[in-house]
């Protein structure tokens, strides 16, 4: 990346510092050149980071600390009031603890989105490795990795409802799948768990979030210096062996990035739960979609607070394995 | 059992034809969008609402009459009340259902209307203003809309116990929440609510994922196989909702749902691709009622608080071509009832008349608005005349006192 980036500012120097600009000011050569390499004031990468910090501020930390703030509120049916409770938190706990063993709504809610995550985080880390590994290893032109890592991408340019939309066809009771069945005589009736099912909802995931795994792993893989795995071929490394001991470790910052985009936009998910689950299934998501649509703000805002609380503990539990910030 | 239904029958025709008129919506979306350059000083007008009466054939119509260009804001129903609580200034005119009132009209955003710039605020029918009809008195569980007519003043924050000149809403459309089937697959007829958990349709029927509909729907199934008789099935007690709740969570577990919908759209996709064949629908795709004990829902048109002076003209210019006629004819083609009747009998043809509001067998073949056939002659509306269906009116859409306990339980229940 570095040598990339060295590169590029290189490029885009040259006309600056070149004839032309030069010609046009009337200033000599040699002086704009002196000038462009002044050494940078220590205050200058503040100005250069502040305009993300200030979008970071103003639409993250903002609202992040209103949704905070208004977890505390009170609310009636039209209204919310500034007035400290713990009311909402205690409601979204409610019989969490006394009604063990059977689950709450939050625990059981909780439990069937983490069981989401887990499995299509695992699916799409094998899916995603995978085809990484094919683009990284065993494609030799860099034009055909190039073409073959934009064909990964081409269902990202229609819009992801529209691509989990297009499942129910598929996979409906009349749909392809179940005529192809009863075409075929494997089955009598059509298959119902196809669609509207923890089945279909985990291969909406998979289908929609792989990518989001390629990527960051493909960008891993791409930097591994290839003289390291015939080094470890000439020290008689077997296949797997050159996988798990130099492939895989050299990756971990992919597998990181990639980890965290799945885990955090199945935790968030309520689009494709509702229409893939059918609306049967329950996602924290749905929860607060339902709470703001019958404006019980705060109470969303506490569910709120609560599910980025365990996003973050995933995070954080992922980080504790991989130094994203070493590694990159 | 009193409370018999019989179904309209949803046939794949008119399924398609209804997704057809929604398709023609977002088309509409692009051209009302576009700026009428030619026109001296244009007003365009945000029409917040859910899908059901937002035609593009009304735009076009508007459009023609006045020169207003009306822009489409097609949302559910429980958005139409969040915008409205929270962003009020994203919408010039809202067409929100009676029953969400109550949470509304205490936060001010939205104005009274006043009965002094409505022509024909006097012939708004009596079944929405006092809840009569033919001098006789409907059901008035859940929030009926005689309940919340009025205002105190164009500000006020409570509603009038008398009449005053300063209305809520100014009606747009009501009908019946019924069954809607697929008589083609089900083969034959279903006349009561408890068809709806019926064993027999397990897999195969669905239910709106809206917790105050949802309920009130479930529990006019629930009242039909005679397992609780309700005070008020519109404002249910704890008690009451537990036990609808435990015994829909047992319907779910055991299957009998396939899926939950939110919007207009997804009822219609469900039973036009075969998943679902019987659910609680909205008109169009239903029209049919025959019972004692229908819920009815009912919309109308509201302004926002913030509302410019020029705008609000032409929304009132609006609202009074609305009841002038042509739309309450073309709505009483879907299965509609419009809030004016006189008007819109002046407008429909007397066959058309006689059929839809009679209850006499059709004379000629009856067409919906894009021409689609929807009976041939002889056919007689389910449910029979308008003073028939609007008698047999049980309850309305409503807010329960218990809404919050209701919205948790329904969480609940979703995450059995």
């Amino acid at each position: 990346m570095e040598s990339v980036h060295r590169r590029v500012r290189l490029d885009f120097e040259l006309p600056e510092g070149g004839a032309s600009v030069a010609g046009s000011t009337g200033l000599p050569l040699r002086q704009t050149i002196d000038k462009a390499k002044a050494p940078p004031s220590p205050r200058t990468p503040y100005w250069q980071a502040a305009p993300m910090a200030l979008v970071f501020f103003v639409f993250f930390v903002l609202p992040l600390a209103a949704a905070l703030v208004v977890s505390f509120w009170r609310y009636n049916e039209y209204s919310i009031i500034p007035a400290f409770t713990l009311h909402n938190y205690f409601a979204l706990f409610d019989q969490c603890i006394s009604g063990l063993p059977k689950l709450c709504t939050t625990f059981s809610t909780y439990l069937s989105t983490l069981k989401f995550c887990l499995t299509v985080w695992a699916l799409t880390l094998v899916i995603g490795f995978t085809i990484a590994y094919f683009l990284a290893f065993h494609v030799r032109t860099l034009t055909m990795q190039l073409v073959l890592a934009l064909v990964c991408i081409i269902p990202f340019w229609t819009s992801d409802v529209i691509r989990m939309i297009s499942w129910i066809p598929l996979l409906g009771r009349n749909g392809l799948v179940n005529k192809a069945l009863l075409g075929l005589g494997l089955v009598n009736q059509p298959v119902e768990w196809l669609l509207y099912s923890n089945f279909a909802v985990t291969i909406a995931f998979v289908h929609l979030l792989t990518a989001f795994m390629i990527v960051p792993i493909l960008n891993s893989m791409m930097r591994i210096d290839k003289s390291l795995i015939e080094a470890a071929r000439d020290g008689g490394a077997k296949g797997w062996q050159v996988l798990v001991h130099v492939v895989v470790p050299l990756s971990k910052t992919g597998i990181a990035i990639g980890s965290i985009f799945v885990v955090t936009m199945v935790m968030g998910d309520f689009v494709t739960i509702g229409v893939m689950g059918g609306q049967q299934i329950a996602s924290v998501g749905k929860e607060i979609n339902v709470e703001t649509g019958f404006l019980q703000f705060p109470i969303a805002a506490a569910n709120a607070v609560i599910l980025l609380g365990a996003v973050l503990a995933i995070i954080y539990g992922l980080t504790r394995f991989i130094d994203i910030r070493k590694e990159l | 059992m009193t409370d018999t239904i019989k179904t309209g029958r949803v046939t794949r025709r008119k399924l398609l034809q209804s997704s057809a008129a929604l398709a023609g919506l977002a088309g509409t979306k692009a051209v009302t969008g576009f700026p009428a350059v030619h026109a001296a000083e244009p007003v365009t007008l945000r029409y917040l609402g859910t899908a059901v009466n937002q035609s593009t054939d009304i735009a076009k119509k508007v459009k023609d009459d006045l020169g207003i260009t009306i822009e489409y804001v097609p949302v559910t129903t429980d958005v139409v009340t969040k915008r409205i609580i929270t962003q009020p200034d994203s919408f010039d005119l809202v067409d929100v259902e009676y029953f969400s009132l109550p949470s509304l009209v205490p936060s001010g955003n939205l104005v009274g209307m006043d009965a002094k710039k409505i022509k024909l605020a006097d012939n708004i029918t009596t079944v929405l203003s006092k809840g009569i009809i033919d001098s006789k008195k409907i059901g008035n569980q859940g929030t009926a809309p005689f309940k919340v007519f009025y205002l105190d003043g164009k500000h006020s924050k409570t509603f009038a116990k008398t009449p005053t000149e300063w209305l809520t809403l100014i009606p747009t459309t009501y009908n019946a929440d019924s069954l809607g089937i697929r008589p083609d697959i089900i083969g034959r007829p279903i006349e009561h609510w408890s068809e709806l958990l019926n064993p027999q349709f397990k897999g195969k029927a669905a239910l709106i994922n809206v917790p105050s509909i949802g309920i009130m729907d479930a529990a006019m199934a629930i009242e039909s196989t005679g397992q609780i008789k309700y005070g008020d099935k519109g404002n249910q007690t704890k008690a009451e909702i537990d036990k609808t709740i435990e015994i829909l969570t047992k319907a779910k577990k055991d299957g009998q749902f396939r899926a939950f919908w939110t919007d207009f759209n997804e009822s219609v996709n469900l039973m036009a691709s075969g998943e679902v064949i019987i659910q609680s629908m909205w008109s169009p795709a239903v029209t049919a009622v025959r019972s004692k004990g229908i819920k009815c829902w009912c919309t109308g048109f509201a302004l926002p608080r913030t509302l410019a002076s020029k705008k609000q003209d032409a929304a009132y210019e609006f609202i009074n071509w609305f009841l002038s006629g042509w739309a309450g004819a073309y709505l009483s083609r879907q299965g509609y009832y419009p809030a004016v009747l006189s008007t819109t009998k002046s407008v429909l043809a007397p066959y058309e008349w006689a059929y839809w509001y009679e209850g006499k067998p059709a004379t000629q073949d009856i067409h919906a608005p894009n021409g689609t056939l929807i009976e041939k002659t002889g056919a007689v509306r389910d449910g029979g005349s308008y003073e028939t269906r609007m008698s047999r009116i049980a309850c309305w859409n409503s807010v329960m006192d218990e809404n919050e306990y209701l919205i948790t339980k329904w969480n609940q229940f979703i995450a059995a």
